[in-house]
């Protein structure tokens, strides 16, 4: 069984992101990228179910600019055996994303897709269920554990209220939560082997998607500076102060 | 990677590797910790004056449009230090309405009560740096240690099977605080002699690295600046600018003495009492920040499940040293805030923070006694500052 595993180029988590100053979107210049967090988590569980002999290949796929390069070395690095980047420049969002990996899909023809639940910079959370509604596939989403058996898998989704498991038919598509795996590190000789890997580039618009932007980017501000808090003397100042000035109770 | 808190080897244990090759070049840059460790083991630095420091602490700032004059570039020294303690800024409008304004301190400063950190912050409040900044807001924030000994202080620079180049031999060009030219041009020499050693049979070091060295723009530029940071240590900031412009105007570097460093910045610094407290301004939140929220803005981090990469040689020696004496300068001197001394059952002990630590160095190389030891932690910690910071 063949893996795609679709991964994004985010701001790295480290980094404070910056709203641009004219608040049309956050700033990448000159910032330091990674992969999306959750895209790592669902590369290590597609290469632990290689290497239990679960499947046979991993193929790591990401949309977007030629700089995305890294990411995918990366996920080779750490045991994704070749790596397709759908060249282009475009703001995406996740229908052009869903859209563009469907034909990927069609073509690679996977028994499973493993992705993150969401990426840090947009945390939309559609992508993957998108997918799985346009390949007409079940879905498994939040997973926590992944089982394969007799071409079903079974996921323990990370739901509000507790876990909850379901056992799909494959082919299938799978996100990923964030106690599923710990990603391993890209030691120093998977880094070189990964150099020499794989990796196809294809032009987005030779794909003969429509992938013009649905969403409108109205403003994008930073999150409110937190006020400084202030010493209450006792019970009945507290009450009094949430009464009258926040007017909480 | 992958070793836990207690030197375990965790989960997604990793081990490492032995990498072995016939010409290693060290390029750590400053107080790299293997360069320091080569330089002793062969002895490079014989003969020569001991390296001594600054703290480099740097801000970027994003101001009002109108108020930005791409290319403007202001440089002062002296206050708000004391004429005995080296130090000096710079303010320079670049980019997209961005403006780079850093403060340099020399760490051979010896009030144990100075805060690189709070003179960084206190100086914007000088009128001349505050109007540029008023109305802006601060983006970046981050700290690296620079080598200000320069020609004096060289090392030998080749030893058997390997170089030093860049910051880790300590090629800055002071009186510029400019080190990336001096970084590649060292970088290219070394690679040129190390061709030449690799083609011949039998030796193991690239000696004509020295030579090419000697005969190159480098040696002049670094010869001619000779003169200038030791003037300062040795005569203060007010008669070592008085000598400074005379070497440099009169004798353009090229003075018939050399001046040098008579001590390491570890050995200057007086202890609590014979130094003078000093009251530094509390923050405003607009023009001058505290740590915590500047440590942020450095972007650092590191995986909380690994050894604390900040070693105390011997932990007995911090009570009665680093708080009795000095009482507790890591505390001041670190610009990440990661050392803290703290009261309990009656007595102090000191809380390392390794998860907030910028990598400037700082630490081994001002600790009194040499007791810190910065050691390379897990891959891929520390700041994250974005591109051309
Ligand atoms: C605040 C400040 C402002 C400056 N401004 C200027 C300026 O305007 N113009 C200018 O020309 N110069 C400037 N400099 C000086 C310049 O930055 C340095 O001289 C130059 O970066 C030195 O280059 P390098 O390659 O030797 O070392 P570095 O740039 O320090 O690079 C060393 C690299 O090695 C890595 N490393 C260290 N130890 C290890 C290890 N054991 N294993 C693996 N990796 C390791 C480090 O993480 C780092 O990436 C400034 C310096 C400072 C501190
Ligand atoms: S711990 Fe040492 S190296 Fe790290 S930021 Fe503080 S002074 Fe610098």
């Amino acid at each position: 069984m063949k893996i795609v595993v679709p991964v994004k180029r985010v701001v790295d988590y480290n980094i404070k992101p910056r709203v641009k100053a004219d608040n049309s979107g956050v700033d990448t210049q000159g910032v330091k990228m990674s992969m999306n967090p959750f895209d790592e988590i669902a590369v290590e569980e597609a290469v632990r179910l290689r290497e239990k002999g679960a499947a046979s290949e991993v193929v790591v796929v990401t949309i977007g600019v030629t700089e995305a390069q890294p990411v995918l070395r990366t996920a080779m690095a750490m045991g994704a055996d070749r790596a397709i980047l759908v060249q282009t420049d475009a703001e995406l969002e996740p229908l052009a994303v869903a859209k563009l990996l469907k034909v990927i899909i069609d073509r690679e023809n996977p028994g499973l897709v493993v992705m993150g639940k969401q990426a840090i910079d947009d945390d939309m959370n559609a992508t993957g269920q998108i997918l799985a509604a346009r390949l007409n596939w079940p879905q498994g989403t939040f997973a926590s554990s992944v089982t394969v058996e007799d071409g079903r898998i079974t996921v323990v989704r990370e739901a509000d209220g507790g876990l909850e498991t379901v056992r799909l038919a494959l082919p299938a598509v799978v996100t990923t939560d964030l106690r599923l795996n710990e990603p391993r590190y890209a030691t120093m000789p998977n880094i070189m082997k990964a150099k020499k890997k794989p990796l196809e580039t294809i032009a987005a618009e030779t794909l003969g998607v429509d992938i013009a932007p649905r969403l409108e980017t109205v403003k994008v501000v930073e999150p409110p500076v937190r006020q400084a808090g202030i010493k209450v003397t006792g019970v009945a100042e507290l009450v009094g102060k949430l009464r009258d000035e926040a007017k909480v109770i | 990677m992958g070793v836990t808190r207690d030197g375990e080897q965790g989960p997604n244990f990793a081990p490492g590797m032995i990498l072995r090759a016939r010409q290693t070049i060290l390029t750590e840059g400053v107080r790299g910790s293997i360069s320091q460790r080569v330089m002793k083991q062969f002895d490079l630095r014989q003969g020569v004056d001991p390296q001594t420091y600054g703290l480099g602490i740097k801000e970027v700032w994003e101001i009002p449009a109108e108020k930005h004059k791409p290319g403007f570039v202001q440089h002062s020294f002296g206050w708000p230090m004391d004429d005995g303690t080296y130090g000096g800024a710079w303010l320079y409008h670049f980019g997209e309405n961005l403006v780079s304004y850093g403060f340099v301190t020399g760490l051979d400063y010896s009030n144990t009560w100075l805060s690189p950190f709070q003179e960084m912050q206190r100086l914007k409040a000088h009128p001349e740096f505050a109007k540029h900044l008023e109305g802006g807001r601060r983006l970046i924030y981050g700290a690296r240690a620079l080598s200000e000994g320069g020609f004096q202080a060289l090392p030998r620079l080749s030893f058997p099977g390997g170089v030093l180049a860049g910051d880790s031999a300590g090629f800055l060009n002071m009186p510029k605080i400019k080190g990336t030219h001096t970084a590649m041009k060292s970088g290219m020499l070394a690679g040129e002699a190390i061709a030449e050693t690799l083609g011949q049979e039998g030796s193991s070091e690239a000696t004509s690295y020295t030579e090419r060295f000697k005969s190159s723009w480098l040696f002049k530029e670094l010869f001619e600046a000779r003169n200038i940071r030791p003037a300062f240590a040795r005569w203060g900031n007010r008669l070592g600018a008085l000598y400074a412009g005379i070497d440099s105007v009169i004798f353009r570097g090229r003075a018939p003495w050399t001046l040098h460093f008579s001590h390491t910045d570890h050995e200057a610094l007086k202890p609590a009492e014979k130094s003078k407290p000093i009251a530094y301004p509390k923050p405003d939140g607009a023009l001058t920040f505290d740590l915590t929220s500047s440590v942020f803005l450095s972007g650092t981090n590191h995986e909380e499940d690994q050894p604390i990469h900040l070693k105390l040689r011997d932990p007995s020696k911090w009570l009665p040293v680093n708080w009795a004496l000095f009482r507790s300068p890591e505390s001041r001197y670190c610009p990440a805030g990661v050392y803290e001394a703290l009261e309990e059952d009656n007595t102090m002990r000191l809380q390392i923070n390794a998860q907030n630590c910028v990598h400037c160095k700082t630490c081994d190389i001002k600790d009194p006694t040499q007791n810190i030891d910065w050691c390379v932690p897990e891959g891929a910690g520390g700041p994250n500052y974005p591109v051309g910071m």
